[in-house]
């Protein structure tokens, strides 16, 4: 495969999980979650109620890759920030490396704002998955769960 | 590209079913969505023209059940089929773990399937991919249909690496879950050997 996988570990999680509360909490936002730009959903915080945020994360994602190809062909690297106003709920999108910072808030905050906010935890949250990306370099295979995985594990994913 | 998360002890693994315009991909995810037990799926999110092509793509989230303790879920995507939307084509393949080549079984759909199959290794090579080193299933489907090419035929003609081939009616739901089967397989036994 092309990718290195990610792989994240529980204290690794909890560290953006708090990264992304903090942020919600100084943006105000509704919700604040981190997608990779393959979109998979890698961590999310705040108010998600019934919000589908796995097909968000996939949308988010597509959107990144539209704008990102636009970008290329008038001789942009990318669209660094996305941002969509609807009446009631708005989005904001951040991209930082492979990952994407997705903000969803409402009137209780303001665009401004939540740029602001999602900026300054660009940094921190580059910075650990910079950390991840070396630990899944590292990370020897052998140890985990999957190096063990029988043809008869993977029959009985589809008889369940 | 695989994510794990010890965390919630979760796999998540990209498939992308890929093939000619009218194909059957969608029809693939269709029937997938239609036969999945509820608590097993997301939503089927589908950005498809008015006259129901698809656009950018088919997404669905499946929960295939527990591996060694680990939640698997698979994130299926289908590109758009049309020859037009390449650049598309191309962003949905990003970070692919495991694809399926829908091919139209029917004679005059011979070209679109080979100029697709072209297509799909062009893309994956701009990806940084090769289709030789990746988890791939052929499916030849529509058998049901009265214009068909013999399967042994078909298949050597689009047969890449030996990939398993499944013969399918998607819209009866024929070779669905055994293409999807096939797939996961590879990705699944993938995983244990990186």
């Amino acid at each position: 495969m092309a990718d290195t996988p990610i792989i994240l570990r529980a204290q690794q999680y909890h560290q953006i999980k708090a990264v992304l509360a903090r942020l919600r909490l100084d943006s105000s936002a509704r919700v604040a979650f981190l997608v990779d730009k393959d979109g998979q959903e890698i961590a999310v915080h705040g108010e998600v109620g019934d919000l589908d945020t796995t097909s968000l994360a996939s949308l988010a994602a597509g959107n990144v890759a539209a704008t990102g190809g636009m970008a290329k062909l008038i001789g942009e690297k990318e669209f660094p920030t996305l941002s969509h106003e609807g009446e009631r709920e708005s989005i904001h999108i951040c991209v930082i490396g492979r990952m994407l910072l997705v903000v969803v808030f409402d009137d209780r905050s303001s665009l401004g704002l939540v740029k602001l906010r999602a900026k300054q935890v660009s940094n921190e949250l580059s910075n650990l998955f910079a950390e991840i990306e070396r630990d899944a370099r590292r990370e020897d295979m052998s140890a985990s769960p999957f190096a063990e995985i029988t043809d008869e594990d993977i029959d009985s994913l589809f008889s369940q | 590209m695989t994510f794990i998360n010890y965390a919630s002890r979760e796999i998540n693994c990209k498939i992308v079913y890929y093939g000619p315009g009218l194909c059957g991909k969608t029809t693939n995810l269709q029937y997938i969505f239609d036969s999945t037990a509820p608590q097993a799926k997301g939503k089927l999110i589908s950005l498809a023209t008015e006259t129901d092509r698809t656009l950018f793509f088919d997404f669905m989230p499946l929960e295939l059940g527990t591996v060694r303790g680990f939640k698997t879920r698979f994130h299926l995507y289908t590109v758009p089929g049309q020859v037009f939307y390449d650049a598309s084509r191309k962003l949905i393949l990003k970070g692919v773990d495991g694809v399926v080549f829908v091919a139209d079984s029917q004679e005059e759909r011979m070209d679109a399937n080979i100029e697709s199959l072209y297509n799909l290794e062009e893309n994956l090579r701009s990806q940084g991919y090769e289709l030789m080193n990746l988890p791939y299933v052929l499916q030849l489907n529509k058998r049901d249909l009265p214009s068909v090419i013999p399967a042994q035929e078909l298949a050597a003609e689009l047969l890449r690496k030996g990939e398993p081939v499944v013969e399918a009616v998607a819209s009866t739901g024929v070779g669905v879950f055994d293409t999807l089967k096939a797939v996961a397989k590879q990705v699944l036994t993938e995983l244990r050997r990186s």
